[in-house]
């Protein structure tokens, strides 16, 4: 295993330079299921709010291969083996395809619920993960602030950490504030008893033979859960590997929308998946975690569509950088600048918003921005946090039009 | 097919008609079930649950009062509405006939109307009176006193909908969920329909709904293909009379019932032929029960939340309204850990089925609900039973354990309440086969 591959999502989160955030160095708020639902029985979603769901993808995802410009000369050219071929992405116009691994997202995007953000990063890009990913959880590229930008959402918008949910095992430096950070649902959120009790239980997951469909559906249930709870839970003990384990992002996101139809009153939920740090023999383990992504993100939009409340939902979906334009030696690339940024929801505009960064006007082999990434993150407080985004991001006055209709 | 045995085709209608058997249910023929369930006797245990008189919700703060006045007028309502939600539970586990109560739940999900824009409680309540009054009764009547009915107004914006100011969401609702699926009507009969029903007004402090003459308009509609003066009843009359009305209700009913797969259209025909034109429920229940496909065990439903639980507190006696508050509390806690609140449907186009009642998140709230009910639950024939896994079966309305699941449940043989815990979770029993 090389340095590389040991990049996960701990070492991001402790050596991201968040480090005065007292609630961070404390450990967040700890609450579990029964404490958000008790919340959501006692002071429900407001139906006018909106609710911000982020999903980082840690490890540096490629966005070239991710929104792809197949058909362009200087792609083909730069990525050799690496390339796909027009006929393998799936149509976006514009020159541009998805990665085959991402039919959901396609049909999102027919479905005009799609928004692709092209060329999202900001200036004079660093390429560590750990300098980038503060910078884009941070939203400071200049300098190091204390600070998520969520967490001054949180500490703009009062005390209660519920406001912020984290299903991720650690709390991401994003939701840390000054005075307030988010609660983070870990280990004991999907608490199953343990002993005589949660072994029988567990036993209801085993398949049956001859089974009907529903009764079949209903023990993989049991079994998902019990597969759900061991890879949220144990935050201690999994956190060297470098794959994700396969679903954990389905299921963070299963517990998301279970809280927001629940009416739970947060406003923010952070989910994760990681393991794009993809330097060599990319192109099948990228499609893997992107088709993991399409299947877990694209029945949670679908799921979202059909409530009320969540309809008030909007999803971000980014990285910390896209890679080099050209690949490397080994079929892999090594750490870029900007990259596709999406997100999906029903007020969102669908289609593309911001310019494709050109393939040849490069900056030292990387491509250069065309959205800034505060642009982005200044619209959602806004226009779905109904928050003044000077707060948040004091000094920047970009704003990213029509995202929303 | 495999067509299910005498027994588990009563404890189907036990199911589908009820919330799942009591003790002594299944020993019942299939008729006789069928009889009692379909039939209007009276009901010592639901006269028992009178409905409660919540009084009207908190006046609603001015804009200007401060947080504290609206925090406090906001924890009025939501104890009001769990007040409700309680209250049904606890009748839907005491009633000695549960289908009047089973049918209450499918109206509830059919005319899909949530506390959460209502912000009245009691007039959930009244709608819910309303639904249960005609519950088997006749459609038309049910969906006369719907399209008027002061929750749904407020629900659907009947409220503003004004002669020159038309608002079509309960016109379009009206039609497209309640009584005549997508695609059998116009954008023009929506604009049209809307314009029928203008005039009618709600208000929350107020009990029931009034015809404002001078905001409705009693021009000259054009809806579905016919003309005149409509106005609330003779809209709805005009709609059910439409021969798409009747397939749409017998398929909704199906759906919930007996499966996800639309009825064959020979079904479809028999159903609607027994609805008639008095568009009546009983004999369209009836019917459903009379078809082969009803006693066909490919046709399972996942239960909903609120349908297992009810099941669960009849099974096992436990009455919500016996408990002390926090463990009643506790209750409403778990169904809405598991998606599924009483007069909270997610939309107007009502709750969820099948695969989604499934979900991880709710398989954790379905455990820990089934160790609250279980904790009260009166157990000694199982205790008392040499075979404890048999017993509990037996108890539950179980037709057969599977192997997986008698293998699970022989863990916990030696402690009858998580034994029960477990049996309540288990896949014979969170669906209907």
């Amino acid at each position: 295993m090389t340095i590389v591959q040991q990049v996960n999502r701990r070492r991001f989160l402790t050596a991201t330079g968040v480090t005065a955030a007292a609630a961070l160095a404390a450990g967040a708020t700890q609450v579990d299921w029964g404490r958000l639902m008790s919340a959501a029985g006692e002071n429900p979603l407001d139906p006018d709010a909106g609710v911000l769901v982020v999903v980082t993808l840690y490890g540096g995802n490629d966005g070239l291969n991710t929104v792809v410009p197949a058909s362009d000369s200087a792609y083909v050219n730069a990525r050799s083996e690496l390339a796909y071929k027009p006929e393998e992405v799936l149509d976006l116009g514009e020159g541009l395809g998805l990665n085959p691994g991402m039919k959901g997202f396609k049909s999102l995007w027919d479905g005009g619920q799609l928004a692709v953000l092209r060329g999202v990063g900001y200036p004079k890009p660093d390429h560590s993960h750990f300098r980038s990913m503060a910078i884009w959880q941070t939203a400071s590229p200049e300098t190091s602030v204390p600070t998520g930008w969520l967490g001054r959402w949180l500490d703009a918008t009062g005390d209660d950490p519920l406001r912020a949910v984290s299903v991720d095992p650690v709390l991401p430096p994003m939701l840390a504030g000054e005075r307030t950070a988010a609660a983070s649902l870990p280990v004991g959120g999907l608490k199953l008893p343990e002993g005589a009790l949660g072994k029988a239980f567990e036993g209801l997951g085993a398949a049956q033979a001859g089974e009907g469909f529903w009764q079949a559906r209903a023990a993989r249930s049991v079994n998902d859960l019990h597969r759900a709870v061991t890879t949220l839970g144990g935050s201690t003990k999994d956190k060297g590997k470098t794959q994700p384990r396969k679903g954990e992002l389905a299921a963070q996101l299963d517990v998301v929308a279970g809280l927001i139809e629940a009416g739970v009153p947060t406003r923010v939920y952070s989910v994760s998946l990681g393991g794009f740090d993809t330097h060599a023999d990319e192109r099948g383990t990228q499609q893997r975690l992107l088709t993991e992504l399409d299947g877990a993100l694209t029945p949670f939009a679908q799921r979202l569509a059909k409530s009320d409340r969540g309809k008030q939902a909007t999803v971000l979906v980014y990285s910390e950088f896209g890679r080099r334009v050209t690949a490397n030696a080994s079929q892999g690339t090594d750490h870029g600048t900007a990259g596709p940024v999406f997100v999906l929801g029903q007020g969102v505009k669908g289609g593309f918003h911001g310019a494709e960064p050109s393939l040849t006007d490069l900056d030292d082999g990387d491509l250069k921005l065309t959205t800034d990434f505060r642009d982005v993150y200044a619209s959602l407080v806004e226009d779905v946090l109904g928050t003044d985004a000077g707060q948040v991001l004091p000094g920047h006055s970009g704003r990213m039009a029509g995202l929303f209709t | 097919m495999v067509v299910l045995s005498e027994r588990a085709a009563v404890r189907r209608l036990h199911d589908r008609l009820g919330f799942g058997p009591r003790p002594g249910d299944l020993d019942r023929g299939f008729a006789e079930t069928r009889d009692r369930l379909l039939g209007a006797g009276p009901d010592a245990g639901a006269a028992a649950t009178p409905m409660p008189d919540l009084g009207p919700p908190p006046d609603k703060p001015g804009k200007d009062a401060d947080q504290a006045a609206k925090q406090q007028a906001r924890k009025q309502v939501q104890a009001q509405a769990a007040q409700a939600a309680d209250w049904w539970l606890d009748r839907m586990a005491a009633a000695d006939v549960a289908s009047v109560e089973r049918l209450t739940w499918f109206w509830h999900g059919h005319f899909a109307t949530s506390e959460q824009k209502v912000r009245s409680p009691r007039l959930m309540l009244a709608q819910n009176r309303t639904q249960r009054e005609h519950a088997l009764g006749g459609f038309t009547d049910l969906a006369r006193a719907m399209v008027v009915d002061p929750a749904m107004l407020l629900w659907l914006d009947g409220s503003s909908n004004k002669a020159g100011k038309p608002n079509e969401n309960l016109a379009r609702e009206f039609m497209e969920l309640f009584t005549l699926g997508v695609g059998h009507y116009t954008e023009d009969d929506v604009r049209e329909a809307a314009r029928a029903l203008t005039g009618w007004s709600a208000k929350r402090d107020t009990d029931g709904a009034k015809l404002v003459a001078k905001r409705h308009d009693d021009g000259v509609k054009k809806i579905l293909g016919a003309t005149g003066d409509f106005a609330a009843q003779s809209f709805v009359d005009l709609v059910l009379s439409r021969p798409e009305s009747a397939a749409f209700v017998a398929g909704r009913v199906w759906f919930r019932l007996v499966s996800a797969t639309p009825p064959p259209a020979d079904t479809l025909n028999r159903l609607v032929a027994a609805y008639g034109r008095g568009r009546d429920i009983r004999a369209l229940l009836r019917a459903v029960t009379d078809e082969p496909a009803f006693r066909d065990s490919a046709t399972s439903l996942v239960k909903q939340p609120v349908e297992w639980l009810a099941g669960l507190l009849r099974a096992l006696g436990v009455r919500p309204g016996k408990l002390d508050d926090k463990t009643r509390a506790q209750l409403l806690t778990g169904l809405r850990g598991m998606g599924q609140v009483p007069f909270q449907p997610p939309s107007v186009g009502g709750w969820a089925a099948g695969g989604a009642w499934l979900t991880t998140s709710a398989g954790v709230a379905r455990l820990h609900l089934a160790q609250q009910v279980t904790e009260h639950a009166d157990l000694g024939a199982v205790t008392k039973a040499r075979d404890k896994v048999a017993a509990i079966g037996d108890l539950l309305g179980v037709d057969a354990w599977s192997d997986r699941t008698r293998a699970a449940l022989a863990g916990v043989a030696g402690n009858v309440r998580q034994l029960s815990t477990v049996a309540a979770c288990a896949p014979e029993y969170a669906v209907s086969g």
